[in-house]
């Protein structure tokens, strides 16, 4: 190949990494130079051959596989003229940015009379007892902060990997061998090994439908809180489709990592398919590996417009593999608040335990509850 | 397995078609994604990462690659809490404390330096070899064959064994204090797999080439019947690969792979079906459908009703 060739050749697979960026692949320059040298592996002249060269190097999660091959399509398929790619992402809403929308409910608690350090301080026990969905962006931004500040180190359950143990146990020959040779090969002290203890999963599943919404604001604040507080935590948006939201919350900076999570969600604030998204993650996901033996928290009123029956099955499943099943539902502090919506009443018999979640303070009851034994 | 001399070593291959030849030759039927994927990870000495369903054939185009490069074929099924003493090496404590006793028993220990002791303790005599480190320390008779590393499951051991794994795997050397490094000769050809119960890490992904394996087509799917059991009719196997395609399409819970496909043509020819039939089906789905929700859903639409629509057309 000539010189030239080959360099246009380059333009056109640094162009198309560009492209799949664009489209949001995360593509990093490494996966370009390798693409590059499998190319040139593999020959440029068939398209099946740079095809499959980009889906080695370029492609590290088979959720890509279909941008991918879109992209590939409009790159590869004589439209390389046509420039950048149409793919640029959508500009989606911050809906859990905007306004709450109750301004006649603002005004009472924190009318700024009494010196500063009273309102400080009692701020933060009105904060903690004001329902989610009455509550400011400003206040779901200092909530935020308090929410940062709950503990959830987790119940911790027996591993396989072995730590050195005091008490008696296996016999450690390794560590009973190194003692050994300080006192001339006489095995005057035994070392014993006893199973570690790793905290169990959490994982987090936030319901953003439509009905949720006043809540999911402040919820997803939560789970953000979570993520970043401790680890081995996964947490997944349930919309009308499954999101997983693990990596785009897991940056520190909330600011930053709420506007990812929403870029990610496209479907917030749509319909209600409960059920058909606890099917996908179980199938997907939770019953594969992810939810075994994991403290498994559902974030959602129980609004279910498809098949209660779908709801049941899925439930049972998921319960089956988990080690707790946790159902969160803000609604259920109203008064007079009773289970009856069909997708709650189908999930409640599999259900380990049924919290309240409108308020700090319900979350923090939540805390403990993940922390508990 | 490991029968006829194949046409090109791996190390020659030119093409990615001499990959699906080679690989077909140890009767393993790979399209061209996963033979590029191959061609790939032999021209640049790169891992192969694999992810797939279960039974969708990772393990087998391990044992392929082996057996088509002649290469010891090292296995490491990773687990949770699966550590350095079970990967890399350990020692064998057990002959170590006899061999002190004894030592100390013709009187060997008098006057001995502590660190003599010591390092005639930790030599290679008492040093074993798991399979990590004997990937790496392979040097053989024909160093142009390297084993070929499998490394099963990887996502069933923990963050700490990967990020381990990744220091290897960019280095092909290992560190053991007491002896030394030991560095592979050749590098290992190393396929990971993983099932995807959770995210294998990014650093470890891009060190390397990635292959989703998919469920094959109706038609690869009679090819792989037919080459894995002959004895299949080639009129049985097709509907038994059109049945299989029909139940991936139900969303059952686990879509059956190729592994079940395979134990079921070989059940339904124990039980002497010639014509696939209702009956047929309803005396081996077991071999097919493995979850009782699976089974019960297959049901309710009836088998009849299954093969009628796949082989009424």
């Amino acid at each position: 190949m000539a010189p030239t060739a080959e360099r246009t050749l380059d333009r056109h697979l640094v162009r198309f990494a560009d492209a799949l960026r664009a489209a949001g692949l995360a593509v990093p320059l490494i996966s370009t130079l390798e693409f590059g040298r499998a190319v040139a592996e593999v020959g440029a002249e068939r398209r099946d051959g740079v095809y499959w060269a980009g889906r080695a190097t370029l492609v590290h999660r088979p959720e890509d596989i279909p941008l991918y091959d879109e992209v590939f399509e409009q790159q590869w398929l004589g439209a390389l003229d046509r420039g950048r790619p149409a793919t640029s992402p959508s500009p989606v809403t911050l809906l859990f940015d905007e306004p709450g929308g109750e301004p006649e409910e603002e005004v009472g608690p924190e009318s700024p009379d009494g010196d500063v350090l009273s309102v400080r301080f009692s701020r933060v026990e009105v904060l903690s007892a004001r329902d989610f969905a009455e509550c400011s962006d400003d206040e779901l931004a200092e909530l935020h902060g308090l929410m940062a500040r709950l503990r959830f180190a987790g119940e911790s359950r027996r591993c396989r990997r072995m730590g050195p143990s005091a008490r008696s146990g296996r016999l450690d020959l390794r560590r009973t061998v190194r003692a050994a040779l300080r006192t001339g090969g006489e095995t005057l002290s035994r070392r014993y090994l006893e199973p570690g203890e790793r905290p169990r999963r959490l994982v987090l599943l936030l319901d953003v439908s439509g009905s949720m919404e006043a809540y999911a604001r402040a919820l997803i604040r939560f789970v953000h809180a979570v993520i970043v507080g401790r680890r081995d935590v996964e947490a997944f948006a349930l919309g009308t489709r499954l999101t997983r939201l693990t990596r785009e919350l897991s940056t520190r900076d909330p600011d930053a990592a709420l506007a990812r999570a929403a870029e990610a969600v496209t479907d917030w604030s749509g319909g209600t398919r409960l059920g058909d998204g606890l099917r996908l993650f179980n199938d997907g996901w939770g019953v594969r590996g992810m939810a075994r033996g994991a403290v498994v928290v559902v974030l959602s009123d129980g609004w279910d417009r498809g098949d209660p029956a779908v709801m049941s099955e899925q439930m049972q499943r998921l319960s089956r593999v988990a080690h707790k099943v946790v159902w969160v539902n803000p609604l259920k502090a109203a008064p007079g608040y009773a289970p009856l919506a069909q997708g709650m009443a189908a999930a409640l018999p599999h259900v380990d335990e049924f919290l309240e979640g409108h308020n700090l303070d319900s979350l923090e009851v939540l805390a403990r509850a993940i922390t508990a034994e | 397995m490991a029968g006829n001399v194949s046409p090109v070593s791996p190390h020659d291959v030119a093409s990615v078609d001499d990959v699906i030849a080679a690989l077909a030759d140890q009767r393993y039927l790979a399209d061209e994604g996963l033979a590029t994927a191959v061609f790939l990870a032999l021209r640049l000495r790169r891992p192969i990462l694999l992810e797939g369903e279960a039974g969708v054939g990772k393990t087998e185009a391990a044992k392929a690659l082996a057996a088509w490069s002649g290469g010891e074929f090292i296995r490491l099924q990773c687990y949770e809490g699966i550590d350095v003493a079970q990967a890399v090496y350990e020692w064998d404590y057990s002959r170590q404390l006899l061999h002190l006793r004894a030592a100390e028993a013709a009187g060997a220990t008098e006057g001995v330096a502590v660190s003599d002791l010591e390092d005639e303790l930790y030599g290679e005599r008492f040093l074993v070899r798991r399979p990590l480190l004997r990937a790496l320390s392979a040097s053989g008779d024909d160093a142009s064959t390297p084993p070929v590393l499998l490394i099963d499951e990887v996502d069933r051991a923990d963050d700490e064994f990967e990020a381990f794994l990744l220091e290897i795997l960019s280095e092909y050397a290992v560190t053991i204090p007491e002896v030394g490094e030991f560095r592979a000769e050749v590098p290992p050809l190393v396929v990971i797999t993983s099932n995807r119960t959770r995210d294998v890490h990014d650093a470890l992904k891009r060190r390397c080439l990635y292959h989703w394996l998919a469920h094959p087509s109706v038609e690869r799917e009679v090819e792989i019947l037919r080459v894995r059991a002959p004895h299949v009719s080639l009129a049985l196997a097709r509907d038994v690969a059109l049945v299989a395609a029909e139940l991936r399409e139900m969303g059952l819970y686990k879509p059956p792979g190729v592994a079940e496909t395979l134990d079921w043509a070989e059940a339904l020819v124990l039980i002497g079906t010639d014509d696939l039939d209702p009956d047929a089906i309803e005396f081996t789905v077991g071999t097919l459908l493995k979850y009782r929700e699976d089974q019960e859903r297959a049901r309710a639409r009836g088998f009849g009703d299954i093969l009628s629509a796949v082989l009424g057309a």
